[in-house]
């Protein structure tokens, strides 16, 4: 195997190490049992968004595009805020968290489908209607879910930007064993695919003419991309641009162009990230669920990065 | 052979192609020549299921194109369109790879390995094989793709416009290397911009106007003044140099 795998490979293991064992005390059972699930959970989040953010992008071939930047966190927030709007603060309070769960992920697969499939389904290659279409439906969630917010009282507001951001801290233990089969099944999928990717990131009229059902893979393509993206949203909440920052960096570290390649690549490096990050603000800065915004710094940083250095399409 | 039957096609409600029918000789050069617009590009594309079919038939060596699984006839015919935009960043070599594909769906054998180094030494590219695409000039890049095309080993090669980009060199060199293919067995089938090139290489030549056939046979029939001067609505002089039709568009 190549030195670049196995080096991400040690790390990723050591980071998982230090973030179970580190500072055990003695009741470390307990605190084992609090610390596994939420690792379980970075990692299947960090695989999720890794893999839905390269298939995405190989299907719409644009270095810079997420399923995130296409309003699909804006749609989420809106669904949060909706529901708060509808239940008032302890109906949402009270709402059964797989039942809430289960629906955020049906409701968002539909919608990613819809979206994503209107634009790209039949053969269609504009991006830039794609990218437009994207952001203006994300406004319209995003004002939509301000106008929402408008009419609820303050306090319901609260628990309104509380699900607004994304929280590794407070992942639920009990959503994980369907997510976690969820979730490996469409990862195992999309490797057991990636052949077909490298294919599929050539273009409509070559991948057409080398004999592949692009279309059909199309498809199938954006539902990976819709299951990984609503169940990793669904889990912890939008987190916009630490998939393009995995992408980029997988791209870069590999060199290569091959999904087979490409997406255990992104997958190791988003899980270490997630890991070595999360035990660096839980233990050593004592800081708590401020991840995922110096991910969005790093990643909104990372966005800047390749578009002025003009590497993208 | 390739059979099309009754074929119209709309692009929104303006017709592009209006009821064609027509049969490509196999083990031939076919030169598909025509106007901008009249419709060259959509026939080869159709042919080559790049779009979908609105109304008619057309059969590949008696496959038809609907019915065929897409794979299948991945093996019989190779398509390359006019422009093709790569969404991943490939070396020449890697994109001439993707013409096996078709054979090991991602598992190169020794074969392919060879069929590819043939390839790329065909077209001059062995040299290149390491640099990546976007580094290179119209021309080569373009010749990386004429490679890819070739590699894929199918009886039928359909082109649109292989010889844009290219120098006078390499365009005569690539159109020789498509005769060769033909003595080789295989099928040709090439839109071509200078009617000149399809006047010295091919066998059977199509002419369009309009979303219609034209003119069809051999060059000597449809190179003629009187032919080509109705189809582009110029006046033309054509003369004879080695007994092949040598128009003299430019004067």
């Amino acid at each position: 195997m190549d030195r670049r795998f196995a080096i991400l490979i040690v790390a990723l293991i050591a980071s998982c190490g230090v973030y179970l064992f580190w500072g055990l005390g003695p009741r470390w059972q307990f605190i084992l049992g609090l610390r596994a699930p939420k690792l379980i959970g970075m990692l299947l989040v960090g695989a999720s968004i890794a893999v839905a953010t390269m298939v995405f992008q190989t299907v719409c071939r644009n270095r810079i595009l997420t399923p995130q930047i296409m309003g699909f966190d804006a749609l989420y927030i809106l669904m949060q805020t909706a529901m708060v709007a509808g239940l008032g603060i302890s109906g949402y309070a009270g709402l059964s968290i797989s039942m809430k769960f289960g629906a955020e992920v049906a409701v968002m697969t539909l919608a990613a489908l819809l979206l994503f499939g209107t634009l790209l389904g039949r053969g269609t290659q504009d991006v830039a209607r794609l990218v437009l279409t994207g952001v203006i439906l994300g406004v319209l969630f995003r004002s939509f879910s301000t106008f929402l917010a408008r009419i609820i009282d303050p306090n319901a507001f609260a628990v309104v930007q509380a699900a607004s951001f994304a929280s590794f801290t407070s992942i639920e233990p009990n959503l994980l064993p369907v997510t976690s089969v969820v979730c490996l099944c469409t990862i195992g999928m999309a490797l057991w695919l990636s052949s077909r990717l490298d294919v599929l990131a050539l273009g409509r009229p070559i991948a057409i003419s080398l004999g592949l059902a692009h279309d059909r893979l199309v498809l199938i393509a954006l539902m990976i991309v819709a299951v990984l993206v609503s169940v990793a949203t669904a889990l912890v909440g939008p987190i916009a641009f630490f998939g393009l920052l995995v992408s980029g960096l997988a791209h870069e570290i590999t060199g290569s162009a091959r999904h087979a390649r490409l997406l255990p690549m992104a997958i190791l490096i988003a899980a270490f990230m997630l890991v070595a990050g999360q035990t660096l603000f839980e233990r050593i800065l004592g800081l708590q669920s401020t991840l995922s915004v110096v991910i969005e710094f790093a990643g909104g940083l990372f966005f800047l990065w390749l578009l002025l250095k003009g590497r993208t399409r | 052979m390739i059979c099309v039957e009754q074929l119209s096609h709309n692009v929104g409600k303006t017709p592009v192609l209006q009821n064609i029918s027509l049969e490509i000789p196999k083990g031939k050069v076919t030169a598909l020549v025509g106007p901008n617009g009249a419709g060259k590009s959509t026939l080869l594309s159709l042919i080559g299921r790049l779009m979908p079919l609105q109304t008619g038939r057309i059969s590949v060596d008696g496959a038809d194109i609907v019915q065929t699984p897409t794979r299948d006839l991945a093996r019989m015919m190779a398509v390359l369109s006019q422009t093709n935009t790569l969404g991943s960043r490939l070396r020449v070599r890697e994109l001439v790879g993707f013409g096996r594909w078709p054979h090991h769906q991602g598992r190169p054998t020794n074969e392919d390995e060879q069929l590819i180094a043939q390839a790329l030494e065909a077209l001059d590219l062995t040299t290149f094989g390491d640099r990546f695409l976007e580094e290179l000039s119209g021309g080569q890049r373009q010749r990386a793709f004429i490679a890819m095309t070739l590699a894929q080993g199918a009886d039928w090669l359909l082109l649109d416009e292989p010889l844009a980009a290219l120098d006078m060199a390499f365009a005569r060199r690539i159109m020789a290397q498509l005769a060769a293919l033909r003595e080789a067995g295989r099928s040709v089938v090439v839109v071509v911009h200078d009617i000149n090139h399809a006047a010295a290489w091919a066998d059977h030549v199509i002419a369009m106007k309009a979303g219609r056939i034209a003119a069809q046979g051999p060059p000597e029939a449809v190179c003629t003044s009187q032919v080509l001067g109705d189809i582009y609505d110029m006046e033309l002089r054509v003369t004879q140099i080695e007994g092949k039709p040598l128009v003299l568009h430019h004067l």
